[in-house]
C-alpha cells in the first residue's frame, strides 16, 4: 500500500511578467519506510515537489495524499532539510533544536533530554549551548538533522542537503542519515544533483525533465545495494552500472530540452 | 629565539597603537583649546561682538550661576523628558506600525502612496496643527518629537522585514508555525539589528522634533531659553543653552550605541 501518493500534480508559478510551468501532470506513490531520490536538471521542479508536499506552497492542480488522507488534513509532522542549514543564527544549537517543539507546544523537560541523546547519537556532545556562527558546516548541517528528526517526522524531505559541504564531510553525513533514517524506519524523498548519492542512499531515483517539469523515467536501486552503507555502495559493482544508466537519461533529457524555454511572456495589451 | 622575538614584535606593535590613539587625541584636545581661545581673545579684543557671539567665560559663568541656583536644571528636564519620550514613541510606534504593514500585505499596499507623502513631507510643518490638535503643552511638543522619526522608522522596519530570508519562514513552515510565530521566531530576531540601529537615527530627529517644537510654543525648555535668550538679545543664554543640547544629545547618542552593543551581544 502506498504512503504517499501524488495523483496528477501540476504547479504553475505566477509573476507579473508571465507564469511558468514548474510542474506538470507528476504521479508518483512511495511506500512506507522508502527512500526515493529525485533526480535532474536544474529548474526541473524538485524543489517545487518537496515545497508542495511539506505543505509550504500548494499545488495548482492534482491531489496528495498521505496515508490516504489529504496532505493539508494530516496532522503528520514533517521533516524538511534545506541546502542550507537555515539554523537562526540568534539562537543557541539547543534553541534551534527545540524550535519545532517550541511550535507544536511540546517543549518539556523529556523532549530536551531526548535532544540532548540526539546531539550526542550525531556526535554534537558539547554544543548545546554554543551559537551556529562557531560551528564547522558539518556540525551545523548535523544540528540541523537533530532539529529535524526532534519531531520525529513521518516523511523526511531532503533538498539537496549535503551539496554546500566539502566532499569528505558529504560522504560521513550521508552515512549518518542513511543510517537514522533506516534505524527510525522514515520514509524519505531526496533531491540531488549528486547521481552518485542516488544510488547510495535510494530504493528508487526518479529522473526528471524540464520545461516543464515531468518525471521521465524511474530506476530501482538493486537489492544488493539498498542495505549497504552509502560509502559502500559506491564501491560494488553493480553501482557503475547503474550509474550509467542514469547518467545516459539524464544527458539525453539535456539535449533534448535545450530548445524549449520555461517562462511564458504575457502580453499587457 | 623565536617566540621571544615575535612577543618583541607584538609589543611594538601594541606601542604604535597606543602612541597613534595619543595623537590623535592630543589634536582632538588642541582644537577644542584653540577654538576656544580664539573665541574667548577675539571677543574680548572686540574682533567679534560680544554681544552677539558672547564668550567662552561669560558662557561658564552664567551656567555655572545657572546651575548653581538650579534655574536652568528644570529647562533641561522638561527637554530631556521630552526627547526620551519622543524617541521612544516614535521609535515604537514605528516597529508597530511595520509589523501590522508586515502582517497584511494588502493593507501595505493600501498604505502604501500615504507613506510615501507622509515620508516626503517635513514633520515639523505639522508643528502649528499639532499644536491646536494637543494643545500648548508638554503632550503636542513630545509628538512633534515622536512624528518626526515615526515614518521613517515604519519605512525602515518594513523593508527590513521584507529582506529576511524566506528560507528561515520555510524551515519554520515546514514545522506548521503561523504567521505570527514566523513573525516572532524569525522575521522580529532577523531584523533586530536594523531596529537598532534606527535607533541612533532617531535620538538625533527627536531632538530637532522637540527644539523645534519650543521654538514653537514653550514657555519651559531649552529650545524655549533659546528663543527667549534671541527676543531679550541675551546670547550668552543662547549659546549656553546649545551647549548644554550639545552635551545631552550627545550622551543620549552614547547611551543608545552601548545598549546597541549590549543587544546585539545578547541577541547571538
Ligand atoms: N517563487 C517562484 N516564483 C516564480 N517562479 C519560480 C519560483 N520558484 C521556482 N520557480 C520556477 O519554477 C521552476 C522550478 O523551480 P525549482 O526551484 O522547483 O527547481 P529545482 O529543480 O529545485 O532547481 P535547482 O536544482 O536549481 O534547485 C524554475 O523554472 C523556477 O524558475
Ligand atoms: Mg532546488
Amino acid at each position: 500500500m502506498s504512503y504517499l501518493n501524488l495523483e496528477h500534480v501540476s504547479h504553475l508559478y505566477f509573476t507579473k511578467k508571465g507564469y511558468t510551468r514548474a510542474l506538470n501532470d507528476i504521479s508518483l506513490s512511495i511506500k512506507e519506510g522508502e527512500f526515493v531520490s529525485l533526480l535532474g536538471p536544474s529548474g526541473c521542479g524538485k524543489s517545487t515537489i518537496l515545497s508542495i508536499i511539506a505543505g509550504i506552497i500548494k499545488q495548482s492542480t492534482g491531489t496528495i495524499r498521505l496515508q490516504g488522507k489529504p496532505i493539508n488534513e494530516s496532522s503528520l509532522a514533517i521533516g524538511y532539510m534545506l541546502q542550507q542549514d537555515y539554523l537562526f543564527p540568534w539562537k543557541t544549537i539547543m534553541e534551534n533544536v527545540l524550535l519545532g517543539p517550541k511550535i507544536y507546544n511540546k517543549n518539556t523537560e523529556d523532549v530536551k533530554n531526548k535532544a540532548m541523546e540526539m546531539l550526542e547519537e550525531v556526535g554534537l556532545p558539547n554544543v548545546a549551548d554554543a551559537y551556529p556562527a562557531s560551528l564547522s558546516g558539518g556540525m551545523r548541517q548535523r544540528a540541523a538533522l537533530v532539529r529535524t528528526l526532534i519531531n520525529d517526522p513521518k516523511i523526511f524531505l531532503l533538498d539537496e542537503p549535503f551539496s554546500a559541504l566539502d566532499y569528505q564531510t558529504k560522504l560521513k553525513l550521508e552515512d549518518l542519515v542513511s543510517k537514522l533514517l533506516k534505524m527510525y524506519q522514515k520514509t524519505a524523498v531526496l533531491v540531488t544533483h549528486d547521481i552518485g548519492e542516488a544510488i547510495a542512499m535510494s530504493d528508487r531515483i526518479f529522473v526528471m525533465n524540464a520545461n516543464p517539469g515531468t518525471i521521465e523515467k524511474v530506476f530501482e536501486v538493486p537489492l544488493e545495494l539498498r542495505n549497504e552503507d552509502p560509502f559502500l555502495v559506491r564501491r560494488h559493482p553493480k553501482y557503475q552500472l547503474l550509474f550509467d544508466k542514469v547518467w545516459e537519461e539524464l544527458n539525453k533529457n539535456e539535449k533534448e530540452s535545450v530548445q524549449t524555454k520555461g517562462v511564458h511572456k504575457v502580453d499587457e495589451s | 629565539m623565536n617566540p621571544k622575538n615575535d612577543a618583541h614584535l607584538f609589543k611594538q606593535y601594541q606601542q604604535r597603537l597606543k602612541k597613534e590613539k595619543r595623537i590623535v587625541w592630543i589634536w582632538q584636545l588642541s582644537i577644542l583649546i584653540v577654538f576656544i581661545s580664539l573665541w574667548e581673545v577675539s571677543s574680548s579684543f572686540y574682533w567679534i561682538d560680544p554681544l552677539l557671539f558672547s564668550s567662552p567665560s561669560s558662557i561658564i559663568e552664567l551656567l555655572y550661576t545657572k546651575l548653581g541656583d538650579g534655574s536652568i536644571l528644570s529647562h533641561v528636564q522638561i527637554t530631556l523628558f521630552e526627547t526620551i519620550a519622543g524617541f521612544l514613541i516614535g521609535t515604537l510606534a514605528g516597529v508597530l506600525f511595520a509589523t501590522l504593514l508586515w502582517s497584511s500585505q494588502r493593507f501595505s499596499r493600501v498604505m502604501d502612496p500615504y507613506l510615501v507623502i507622509m515620508n516626503a513631507m517635513p514633520k515639523v510643518a505639522l508643528g502649528p496643527i499639532l499644536i491646536v490638535a494637543l494643545g500648548t503643552g508638554y503632550i503636542s511638543i513630545i509628538a512633534m518629537g515622536a512624528i518626526i522619526s515615526v515614518i521613517i522608522t515604519t519605512l525602515v522596519v518594513y523593508s527590513a522585514f521584507n529582506e529576511v530570508d524566506p528560507n528561515y519562514e520555510k524551515v519554520l513552515k515546514s514545522f506548521g508555525a503561523t504567521r505570527w510565530q514566523c513573525f516572532k521566531e524569525a522575521i522580529f530576531p532577523a531584523t533586530l539589528p536594523a531596529m537598532i540601529s534606527t535607533l541612533k537615527v532617531n535620538v538625533g530627529l527627536s531632538w530637532v522634533g522637540v527644539i523645534v517644537g519650543e521654538f514653537l510654543v514653550a514657555k519651559k525648555g531649552l529650545g524655549y531659553l533659546i528663543i527667549y535668550g534671541f527676543q531679550v538679545f541675551d546670547f550668552s543664554l543662547v549659546l549656553s543653552a546649545l551647549v548644554l543640547i550639545a552635551i545631552f544629545a550627545a550622551i543620549m547618542y552614547k547611551a543608545v550605541e552601548r545598549l546597541e552593543r549590549w543587544l546585539i551581544k545578547h541577541s547571538g
